[in-house]
């Protein structure tokens, strides 16, 4: 891929071939985080950081991996970049981990790092392989925090744990929207992303 | 015995894995158009959830836990953190065994199921009922009713949203929701319907 420039490395799988809208990857994780918005924001920078340091990596030994036993190589550097991610995060962020609970280990079996590894980095040089995992670590975290904003402000009248609109609890105007707290508003809203993405370009949508 | 009944039905219903925790989402929707794969998809997840889970206690409580290896006069160690590597080795080999004894014992089955055994390498179902029970610190017995429980959750979500497509090819919905929208959307009127039966518990 000689003429794509790193620009489009990097942007193209934030809108055009977003890795959960289009290519329906990594869709796992991504919905149980996504409750409040400072679980969003570590799951995505995790996320970020394991595909774009597991891309580099595997695209440095590219060469000397068999192809039969390429998917076992793949995940056992996936799975020792999260061990490393799981260890900080216990080390530093103690409480987080703690919420983010089963879903730091759930990364290693996130389809979009073994899409990338196996879809990009094995053919692609370092560099780029980097870059484009940020890239798609990037689209990610913008349906993560797209998705988390939208729960939090109407579910729990708060961003980042800050209340923004005041909770008739606490002798406020704003009576919170249980049902975006529950695991099924995170199904409906990502359809509706999907919907809108789809819809401002319908190259996405799926034929009948 | 009551106990073990209880785990069953609430990893069955209550805390069934891909409506409520959302795990083996990328499957769950990619392989459920129709009931027949769907159904081949499930018992395949819930025959390696109920043979990696134990497989994973035992390994945790008997070699890597603090103190487990005091039987090699090494109770000092902890190994806790090679956990991650060690279980999705554990999956990725049980995965591969169980290809080559189905395709040498059962050819019938192994036809039916063997596209999407490589596949359940990285299923996050699997990985996920390991680390729940590694979070909740089952034992043995536990472990064996927790791998069967959650395994059967996702073959029921499985079949029945297979079931529910199957309806829905004679819709027609808008363009934009075509296909992955409208399964979203199908997929989250299930959970709002299996969270009905929170609460409920055996004996």
């Amino acid at each position: 891929m000689a003429e794509t420039t790193t620009r489009e490395l990097l942007l193209r799988p934030i809108f055009h071939r977003n890795p959960i809208a289009l290519l329906v990857l990594g869709i796992c994780s991504a919905l149980a985080v996504t409750g409040k918005m400072d679980t969003a924001f570590v799951m995505s920078v995790c996320v970020t950081v394991v595909v774009a340091c597991s891309s580099f990596v595997i695209s440095l030994v590219r060469h000397h991996i068999p192809s039969s036993v390429r998917i076992g190589i793949q995940i056992m550097v996936i799975a020792t970049m999260v061990i490393l991610v799981d260890q900080i995060l216990k080390a530093f962020l103690f409480d987080l981990s703690k919420q983010l609970s089963i879903y730091v280990g759930l990364i290693i079996t996130n389809c979009i790092v073994m899409g990338r590894a196996e879809g990009f980095a094995m053919n692609n040089p370092p560099k780029a392989s980097f870059i484009d995992g940020l890239g798609n670590g990037l689209g990610y975290g913008f349906i993560l925090m797209t998705v988390a904003f939208i729960r939090e402000l109407f579910g729990s009248g708060s961003l980042f744990g800050v209340e923004i609109l005041k909770l008739t609890s606490n002798g406020g105007w704003y009576v919170r929207n249980g049902l975006f707290l529950l695991p099924a508003s995170a199904f409906f809203l990502i359809a509706l992303l999907i919907w809108f993405m789809r819809t401002v370009d319908p190259d996405q949508q799926e034929k009948n | 015995m009551g106990h073990y009944l209880n785990i069953i039905f609430t990893s069955l219903f209550i805390e069934n894995l891909p409506l409520a925790f959302f795990l083996g989402m990328c499957t769950f929707l990619a392989i459920s158009k129709k009931v027949k794969t769907a159904a081949g998809l499930g018992i395949a997840v819930l025959t390696l959830t109920a043979i990696t889970v134990p497989i994973n206690n035992f390994i945790l409580n008997d070699l890597l836990k603090p103190g487990a290896l005091a039987w090699a006069g090494q109770p000092d160690i902890d190994l806790t953190f090679l956990g991650f590597l060690i279980y999705i080795g554990v999956i990725a080999a049980v995965v591969q065994i169980m290809e080559m004894v189905m395709d040498r014992f059962m050819p019938g089955l192994y036809n039916t199921l063997g596209i999407f055994l490589p596949l359940l390498t990285v299923n996050c179902a699997i990985f996920g009922a390991t680390l729940f029970m590694v979070e909740r610190d089952y034992t043995f017995g536990e472990s064996v009713a927790y791998g069967i429980g959650a395994g059967g959750g996702f073959l029921l979500a499985v079949v029945a949203l297979a079931g529910i497509r199957e309806k829905l090819e004679y819709a027609n919905p808008p363009a934009g929701l075509r296909g992955l929208g409208l399964t979203f959307i199908t997929a989250g009127l299930m959970a709002l319907a299996f969270m009905g039966l929170g609460g409920l518990k055996l004996g």
